[in-house]
């Protein structure tokens, strides 16, 4: 960089033209003619608008398509604040828990080299590429009248399936890999240096990880605890599996869309998925703001 | 370094309490089966033709991505357009809104009476509740894969190949098909089998626009959440088991494909 900089200084006036002129023509060799390019932006942008855009505007048109009256109705509904409520609580057990789990994770497979890595981060992985409705039948099969603790639940009065728990045991199983996946690169390209520093210098180990390594992955960790939040939130397939379906009390936000619009409740449904729908917005632009944090932390430790 | 021990056994046992042992709950499940009942299960009409349109469809939506994918990020990479920053955080919307949004979503859109919906009535197309509509969901949710895994490897080409080939006196579409696709061929096969495996087990966004009709517009994850509200678990079991079976084999060939992009790389 500081050499080419020093070159373009002490270069004179024909030479500088004469360079100019070759940028040109080498920047010519790697771009298209003008009608092409104006083509492939005008496709892109089409295919996009008309999958990505128009499906987000048609949910809240439709949601305020009775006026705003009825979208407030239809939100403080009963029925709707409980699904509210239920979806909060099974996000910020699923969440947690993860959360938990992909600091340990990452620690144990960022910081060590062991034999059979690669395969513990694909075993990571699995739920990303398990149909939802497949994770939600495992647990049916475990946990359901006829499944292996089905009796035993039974016996004991306790109940995991069509509630709470098996509710936030399927959303734990999808959002698995978002915290772990997040700190594992993050917490490799940081190596062990600084840990290393630390308990030289006699800290502890708990107190090597909260006061070195956790400021140097705070990022990555609200990175990884936004998409695994987004993720829990809006599951639907798995949880549809588990829930029952009880009214009022298993529908989370995302149930409650399928029933209201099963029931022709179009504006209360799309009521409901404006709130997702603004989930997602908000988490994508933070999900944004975050990646330019993490890029400039990349930065830092280069130079 | 200290906690190797204690941070990889809690590893391991939450691995296993959430994820592994469920699975092999699964698997030990579809072994009380016999090869003949897996069979008679597998080889009804119903589910042959539910699995034929969850994988039929899923290929042609994930090639749709591939042509697409490919021309957005081409777009997105090389040239500068008003709106280029919002379109790249656009595409990241069917990862981040919930399948059942985005189902709704959909069907009002592609319905008879919708915006998208009505004119192509007009022209005689039915889009919600056919295959159409299937296909169409798939799409959506595909769109993520192949830009996000083209993205980083086209920006990262080098840009003297392409000069080089330019300055040999190829033509910019030699250049294009000869120099450039071979280099981003690992990563659009990875993209092209994320897409289709994410919409082979695609539910939520694609049952609300897919009419969800026996033999014709069902499924196979549909047809899963069917036989186990008619506790026929074991129907279930099997169905699930070979799309288990088909989504590891695919993380199996991206991981390849993955490793074998990276060997290519120091030879170049």
């Amino acid at each position: 960089m500081t050499m080419q900089i020093a070159d373009s200084v002490s270069l004179s006036a024909p030479d500088a033209k004469v360079r100019a002129h070759a940028a040109a023509a080498r920047n010519s060799l790697r771009t298209e003619p003008r009608a092409v390019r104006i083509v492939i932006i005008a496709l892109a942008m089409t295919f996009l608008s008309v999958f990505v855009v128009l499906p987000l505007v048609v949910v809240f048109a439709q949601a305020f398509s009775k006026g705003i009256l009825a979208y407030l109705a239809a939100l403080t509904d009963p029925e709707a604040l409980s699904a509210i409520k239920l979806t909060l609580v099974v996000a910020a057990i699923s969440v947690g828990l993860n959360l938990v789990f992909g600091l340990v994770a990452a620690w144990a497979i960022a910081k060590f080299e062991f034999r059979g890595k690669t395969f513990l981060i694909t075993l990571i992985d699995l739920p990303f590429s398990v149909s939802p409705v497949i994770s939600g039948l495992v647990f049916v099969l475990l946990f359901g009248a006829q499944g292996y603790f089905g009796s035993w639940l039974r016996d004991h009065d306790i109940q995991i399936l069509f509630a709470v728990p098996g509710i936030a045991l399927a959303t734990t199983f999808v959002t698995f890999p978002f915290v772990a996946r997040a700190l594992i690169p993050l917490m490799q390209e940081q190596g062990t240096q600084e840990e290393e520093a630390a308990i030289s210098l006699g800290a502890s180990g708990l107190q090597t990880f909260f006061r070195v390594t956790l400021p140097n992955i705070k990022w990555g960790v609200l990175y990884g605890v936004l998409l695994c939040n987004a993720r829990a939130m809006g599951e639907f397939g798995a949880v549809s599996v588990v829930s029952g379906h009880i009214r009022g009390e298993t529908n989370t936000m995302p149930l409650l869309v399928e029933i209201l619009y099963n029931e022709y409740q179009f504006v209360a449904a799309f009521a409901i998925a404006s709130l997702l729908a603004m989930l997602a917005l908000i988490t994508l632009i933070a999900k944004t703001v975050l990646e330019h944090h993490l890029d400039e932390g990349h930065d830092a430790s280069d130079h | 370094m200290p906690g190797f021990g204690l941070t990889m056994g809690l590893t391991l046992s939450w691995l296993s309490i959430i994820i592994l042992i469920p699975l092999a709950g699964l698997l030990l499940k579809s072994l009380e089966l016999s090869p003949e009942q897996f069979w008679n299960i597998l080889s009804s009409r119903r589910t042959l033709n539910a699995l034929r349109v969850s994988f039929g469809l899923a290929f042609a939506a994930a090639c749709v991505n591939l042509v697409m994918g490919s021309i957005i990020v081409w777009a997105l990479v090389r040239y500068r357009f008003p709106g280029r920053r919002l379109f790249d955080a656009i595409v990241d919307v069917p990862f981040a809104l919930p399948t059942a949004v985005a189902g709704v979503a959909l069907t009002a859109l592609f319905a008879e009476k919708g915006w998208l919906g009505a004119p192509l009535a007009a022209a005689g197309i039915k889009v919600a509740f056919t295959p159409l509509g299937i296909f169409v969901a798939m799409i959506f949710i595909g769109i993520p894969f192949v830009v996000r895994t083209v993205q980083p490897v086209l920006q990262d080409l080098d840009p003297e190949i392409e000069e080089a080939a330019g300055s040999l006196g190829a033509s910019r579409w030699q250049t294009i098909i000869r120099v450039i696709l071979p280099s981003l061929g690992p990563a659009l096969l990875t993209g092209l089998a994320l897409a289709f495996a994410r919409a082979v087990g695609e539910y939520g966004s694609v049952i609300f626009i897919a009419g969800n009709l026996p033999n014709v517009s069902e499924i196979a994850p549909l047809l899963i959440v069917i036989r186990l509200s008619e506790f026929r678990y074991a129907d279930a079991t099997a169905i699930a088991v070979v799309m288990l079976v088909v989504s590891f084999v695919i993380i199996f060939a991206v991981n390849r494909l993955q490793r074998w992009a990276r060997s290519r790389i120091p030879a170049r």
